[in-house]
């Protein structure tokens, strides 16, 4: 067990199945030691079922679930293992120059375990050919991404993503973090708040000397005492004029904050949502992320503009109540009480019921939304193949799931107010019967008896007032919890702890083993490369070979499954993000122009940029003379609802955009695919001027416009297979040197048709 | 049953190996186009590189040797675990971990968010997980009474 301790550490991991450990040690023969191992979960079936695979400095050893004993095969030349994984599922392979000796399978998730037990076993393999027995040295990489780890760290933060705290169900206190700068101003609307509801309470007392002091001795035979009753009466004004002041403030300062608190939200949630990942807009719906940050920060806001506050008035008035009845006359005071622990248990009761209902309406609601977020954009598609209808059929579908659940929400939601009209009526009826029965005991005079039911009539009338705040709560704490989702998910690409500042970079790129999965796709596998300043590289390949890819784990939109990539030596997962993206310069097949002029589009990257910056970047990216045919020159409206450009237009506005900033790396992801060969020309120069100096990596369908690479790289299915410049590669008569002839045959008959036999995913989702 | 114009065989390395008249193809992968719809309508074999080679229509019309090594391929490639019972999930709100019984045995996934849970139709749904393995729920009217109420907490 020692020796495995030993080993636990070397590895800084703390997995290890310590059922299995004395199983192990028992088969452990004396100076052998436990290098890597895989807990598989998977058997021969695909069934879920555990096995191990030990590699140790001797033998791979095997056990399965249904094995009775462990599979032995001594570290030999010629043994191969091997890993393959297809939709979610490894396969681990055990050869021999002859044959395979066993197959094993886990889920994706126990890749990079996999590929470290293959690591180890390769290792000693060699070992084995050099006859030296080394056992390797403590590992001090992330065992996920290969990242050089500090001795404090067990798994790098990058790779510590799953967490699993489920939100409390007070979700809403955490919207204090967004109250906390008004708490002076909320502490005034409190106070306010405490006298207007302290106003209202003094007409129902009032009643009570007006019965007894004037009303009954009048009806009793005396004549009325005007100078009481003019008393009685001016007291019932002040106080309903010292409540309505009161009353207007204290609304007015209220919504004013959370109107602020609603506004910071926004902001605040939108910021954060702007930071994510490029991986976390890949797999939401706009129209539910736009759902999110209009439709549930305004209900937030209303429910902390409207309903908090009434609630809060209605918990003081209900407190002060108590008090006052209470000191008038305990017993019939705890007659008149009783409902309320009743109606309190009905709300709870009813509370869990709507909570999920309401977030099952919002679900819905978001679900009918995307119909339309889907559909609108398509609509040229949805016109040119008459589908109108069939769209229409979804859209009701939608809209009759979302009537059902209303339905349901509704059904338990009608019985809950009628209820508890009912448990008042009930409760007015007790007061008058105990009421009655103590004034016939002469215990309380009917001035009291009137007062009583005059505090209690509103009593009630806030408890079914109140009832409804439980309806709105839940619907605030589901759109809370729907915000602070978006609020709490960290970005998979997070800032760096300690952050290495790069004033300045030289451009020189390097890629270290780099392996991306997307989902259990792998798409790309152990690239290695290195590209010195100023030099243009050109990625070949097919589509989905994972030029894409490449070019967004280097702008680090994703971040590397495994491997590093490094900037001038300096893991990019270290730098600042916003920093290091400034020295990236990035031009896309569709260009896309923000609502705005022409000139703050070239600028977006540098705002501050003087005009005359602005006209040179356009200028060298032959754009100026056609923005000056515009009407309005460099003022010109762009953008959505703004003036039309042609294709190449827009893209030379892009290149502008890029030359701008100064950037020392660029990236050209085709920026030449969606132009046809004249205005590609074109752009050409202006690309020419852009890639001057500068380390540029460059994706072109048309293998011509790639003729500048000082090398091409060309990508097959995620790995690297030719290196090299054109006339090299063309000399190899390799797999470029058949892209390169295919595409020549077709060039005349059409652009495209080259390297698009297997295109199954469009720009849009492909990686 | 028609013969098809290849010959299909399992070599030493586990490898289905596909030789028709012009040439020999080692490797060869069977992949369903409808894996959910029709898994057994329409199974293409394709090469390492993804060419496809033949195109089986349905499987049972295969030789039965034939139809036995391109199924036994099938099996240790596909894992989409059909979901028979929901044992418990660790909260509504996602992230959340969830403990299920498959036909598969059982086991326990994350659901990274509600969005996860893809309605295929009316009944079925396919859950991806955090790590994005797939599982299926055919019908979720026909799971029991327990599964039903927490799964619905999620649509």
């Amino acid at each position: 067990m020692q020796q495995l301790a030993r080993c636990l550490h070397s590895h800084a991991m703390s997995r290890f199945p310590f059922q299995l450990g004395a199983q192990i040690e028992a088969q452990l023969a004396s100076g052998e030691k436990v290098l890597a191992w895989l807990e598989t979960d998977l058997d021969a079936r695909l069934h879920f079922s555990s096995g191990l695979i030990v590699v140790t400095n001797h033998r791979f050893l095997v056990k399965m679930a249904e094995d009775n004993s462990w599979h032995v095969w001594f570290h030999r030349q010629g043994l191969r293992l091997t890993s393959r994984d297809h939709a979610g599922v490894g396969a681990l392979e055990l050869c021999d120059e002859q044959e395979r000796l066993g197959c094993w399978h886990y889920t994706v998730r126990l890749n990079s375990e996999a590929n470290h037990l293959i690591a180890c076993f390769e290792q000693q393999l060699v070992a084995r050919s050099n006859e030296v027995d080394t056992i390797p040295d403590a590992q001090a990489h992330c065992r996920n991404c290969g990242m050089i780890l500090s001795s404090s760290q067990d798994t790098c933060p990058s790779c510590e993503r799953e967490a699993h705290a489920p939100p409390s169900t007070w979700t809403l206190l955490r919207l204090w973090r967004f109250a906390e700068p008004y708490k002076w101003r909320l502490l005034a609307g409190f106070m306010l708040m405490l006298g207007s509801t302290a106003a209202t309470l003094v007409p129902p007392y009032l009643t009570m000397p007006l019965m007894d002091n004037v009303l009954i001795p009048y009806q009793n035979g005396q004549p009325i005492d005007n100078e009481l009753v003019t008393l009685y009466l001016s007291g019932l004004l002040g106080a309903a004029l010292l409540a309505w002041v009161l009353g207007w403030s204290r609304t007015y300062i209220l919504a004013k904050i959370s109107e602020r608190i609603g506004a910071d939200l926004r902001t605040t949630t939108y910021a954060h949502l702007l930071k994510l990942s490029q991986a976390y807009f890949g797999g939401k719906r706009t129209g539910d992320l736009m759902a999110r940050i209009g439709t549930e920060t305004d209900r937030i806001n209303l429910f902390l503009s409207l309903h908090l506050l009434d609630f809060a008035t209605d918990v003081i008035m209900m407190t002060m109540t108590a008090i006052i009845l209470i000191s008038i006359n305990p017993w019939l005071a705890l007659v008149t009480l009783l409902p309320l622990p009743i109606i309190a248990w009905l709300i709870h009761l009813v509370r869990d019921r709507l909570r999920t209902g309401f977030e099952k309406v919002d679900r819905v609601w978001a679900e009918v939304n995307n119909v339309l977020a889907d559909t609108l954009p398509g609509i040229r598609v949805v016109k040119a193949f008459a589908q109108e209808a069939r769209e229409v059929a979804r859209f009701r579908a939608a809209n009759q799931r979302n009537l059902e659940i209303n339905d349901r929400v509704n059904k338990i939601w009608s019985l809950f107010t009628p209820t508890v009209t009912l448990l008042t009526e009930i409760g007015l009826l007790v007061v008058w019967i105990f009421g009655i029965w103590q004034v016939s005991q002469d215990q309380i005079t009917v001035g009291v008896l009137t007062a009583f039911l005059a505090y209690i009539g509103r009593f009630y009338l806030r408890l079914d007032s109140m009832s409804r705040i439980v309806s709105v709560t839940q619907k605030a704490a589901a759109g809370t919890k729907r915000i602070f989702d978006i609020l709490d998910h960290e970005s998979s690409v997070p800032e760096p702890v300690k952050p290495v500042s790069l004033a300045t970079i030289n451009g020189q790129i390097e890629l270290r083993n780099v392996s991306f999965r997307y989902g259990t796709r792998s798409v790309a596998q152990d690239i290695s490369l290195r590209i010195e300043p100023g030099e243009m590289i050109g990625l070949v390949g097919h589509s989905g070979s994972g030029k894409s890819t490449l070019i967004n784990l280097i702008c680090r939109f994703y971040d590397v499954s495994e491997g590093a990539i490094l900037i001038d030596g300096v893991d990019i997962r270290t730098l600042p993000i916003a920093e290091y993206r400034k020295h990236i310069g990035l031009v896309l097949q569709e260009p896309f122009l923000f609502f705005g002029t022409i000139a703050e589009n070239i600028a977006y990257g540098k705002p501050n940029a003087t005009r005359a910056e602005i006209v040179t970047a356009a200028r060298a990216a032959y754009a100026h003379e056609f923005i000056l045919r515009l009407p309005y020159g460099y003022d010109s409206l762009v953008g959505e609802r703004g003036q039309a450009l042609s294709g190449g237009e827009r893209q030379r506005i892009s290149i502008a955009r890029a030359l701008l900033i100064d950037p020392r790396i660029l990236i050209l992801d085709e920026a030449t695919s969606s132009v046809d060969s004249k205005t590609e020309r074109e752009i050409q120069a202006a690309l020419d001027n852009l890639v001057k100096g500068r380390t540029t990596l460059a994706i072109a369908h048309r293998l011509s416009t790639l003729r500048e690479a000082n090398r091409l790289v060309v990508l097959d299915r995620g790995k690297i297979i030719e290196i090299g410049a054109h006339a090299e590669l063309m000399a190899r008569q390799g797999f470029y040197y058949h892209l390169y002839q295919s595409q020549l045959q077709y060039s005349d008959t059409q652009d495209d048709a080259v390297g698009l036999k297997r295109c199954p995913d469009t720009k849009e989702n492909r990686l | 049953m028609n013969l098809p114009g290849y010959e299909l065989y399992r070599n030493a390395f586990g490898r289905l190996v596909l030789v028709d008249k012009d040439h020999q193809c080692e490797e060869v992968i069977p992949v369903r186009a409808f894996p959910i719809t029709a898994p057994d309508h329409g199974v293409a074999l394709v090469d390492a590189h993804g060419h496809e080679l033949a195109w089986v229509e349905r499987l049972d019309a295969l030789p039965e040797a034939y139809r036995a090594l391109i199924e036994e391929e099938l099996t240790s490639r596909e894992l989409m675990p059909e979901i028979q019972c929901i044992e418990k999930v660790s909260s509504f709100a996602t992230p959340s971990r969830w403990w299920v019984k498959t036909d598969r045995g059982e086991t326990a996934f994350v659901l990274k968010g509600e969005e996860d849970i893809r309605r295929l139709s009316l009944e079925a749904l396919l859950i991806t997980d955090s790590h994005g393995i797939h599982f299926l729920i055919r019908d979720r009217s026909l799971l029991d009474r327990h599964s039903r109420k927490l799964l619905d907490q999620f649509l």
